[in-house]
């Protein structure tokens, strides 16, 4: 191999520029940003509610979906109230009235996961948060 | 040496077997725990209005706040972009009475403003307009409603609706909506989107009468079951002559006016 050297030094280059995102993360930490969950527990427990309607792992994997069905639910086929799997309480299906009464820090609670998995659903555009941030 | 043509042949109908039934995508999960109706919830086979003008004065806008207030209707200074869920209009209008015929009608019935909202069709041609299926009639009381996640801003409906009973949001529509009169309860709607009266079919799941019909004091608006011999709409109906709008176009209206 011809200038064996040069090639070799080029590659771990090459290597160094296209690994240095994960690279860069691994120094830091990287800047995945958890949920703030804190101020929706205590809205919760204000409620008289023992946290979410399901639990963390499945509302954090699932409640895309939940919200889609729930949607479907209420608006095309009139049902409007959820009886939880987790302790059997019953909610509205509502992410006005429900969600975004505990939810309602926009920016520390779902917006540092939609930004982190560039994900801009456009739930907002019109359903109220309940905080004064309205424009 | 290779594969023979039997060979190859075997291999690629399992590949294309697995390739048709594999994992593909993720399906939605089901829903964890169980869709319930609220009791307390008014139920009726068949929403229907009847609008007594003897009593309604035409000067007070109760009604009409009420519903705009509870729904998070803007209020557009532009004519051309307003919103409208429940408004008034002359009975020449909204019952199209020919122009030479107007001034034969009675001065009470000419000049007084007349409450007109979405007449929640039996034959809706709205929803028979929709590319999309945005707007619908619900089978089990037959308000025709609009799902706003599904609307494409195609304004079909609007074409297609006799009494101009929908409106366009042709620009961010909380713009015109002052933070003090906000409904929290009630999204507002996007750019893009067209909107018109549910009967409060939020309302109506919570236990309570549409907005419009608790607010008036008159005693104006009543609302009630159409397949209910008992209800009050039935007996209104059964007790004074009504008119329709345009009913020759056989959209079958839903909303009564005694005049």
């Amino acid at each position: 191999m011809y200038d064996k050297a040069k090639v070799l030094a080029g590659l771990a280059v090459f290597a160094l520029l296209f690994l240095s995102p994960i690279l860069v993360d691994m120094v830091t930490g990287g800047s995945l940003q958890q949920p703030d969950l804190e101020p929706a527990r205590q809205m919760a427990r204000q409620m008289g509610n023992t946290g979410c309607v399901e639990d963390t792992a499945y509302m954090r994997a699932n409640h895309m979906d939940m919200l889609n069905q729930w949607r479907s639910l209420v608006v095309r086929e009139g049902w409007r109230e959820y009886t939880a799997q987790k302790d059997g309480k019953t909610y509205e299906m509502s992410l006005t009235n429900t969600c975004l009464k505990c939810h309602s820090n926009y920016e520390s609670f779902c917006n540092r996961c939609h930004t982190n998995n560039s994900v801009t659903p456009f739930c907002w555009d019109c359903h109220l948060t309940h905080t004064e941030e309205f424009k | 040496m290779g594969m023979n043509k039997r060979d190859f042949l075997k291999v690629a109908g399992v590949t294309a077997i697995g390739a048709a039934i594999g994992p593909g995508k993720k399906a939605a999960a089901a829903l964890r725990g169980q869709a319930v109706n609220n009791p307390n919830a008014l139920t009726a086979r068949r929403w229907a209005m009847v609008v007594d003008m003897r009593k309604c004065k035409g000067d007070c806008p109760d009604c009409i706040t009420a519903c705009h207030r509870a729904h998070n209707v803007p209020s557009i200074p532009n004519p051309l972009h307003e919103i409208k869920w429940i408004w008034t209009d002359h009975y020449a209008n909204a019952f199209e009475v020919p122009p030479e015929e107007e001034r034969l009608l009675s001065d009470e019935v000419r000049d007084k403003p007349f409450l007109v909202l979405c007449n929640h069709c039996d034959n809706p041609p709205c929803v028979r307009a929709c590319p999309t299926q945005a707007t619908f009639k619900r089978l089990s009381d037959g308000i025709v409603m609009m799902d706003f996640h599904r609307c494409i801003g195609c304004r079909f409906c609007m074409a297609a609706c006799p009494y101009g009973s929908r409106s366009f949001n042709f620009g961010d529509p909380r713009k015109y909506l002052k933070e003090a009169d906000i409904n929290q309860d009630f999204p507002t709607r996007v750019k893009g989107v067209v909107e018109k009266c549910n009967f409060c079919s939020e309302r109506l799941a919570a236990g309570r009468m549409p907005a419009c019909v608790e607010a008036c004091k008159q005693g104006v608006l009543t609302f009630g079951d159409l397949d209910d011999p008992s209800s009050e709409v039935t007996r209104l109906l059964r007790e004074n002559y009504t008119v329709k709008r345009k009913p020759e176009l056989g959209t079958m209206p839903m909303v009564y006016y005694i005049v």
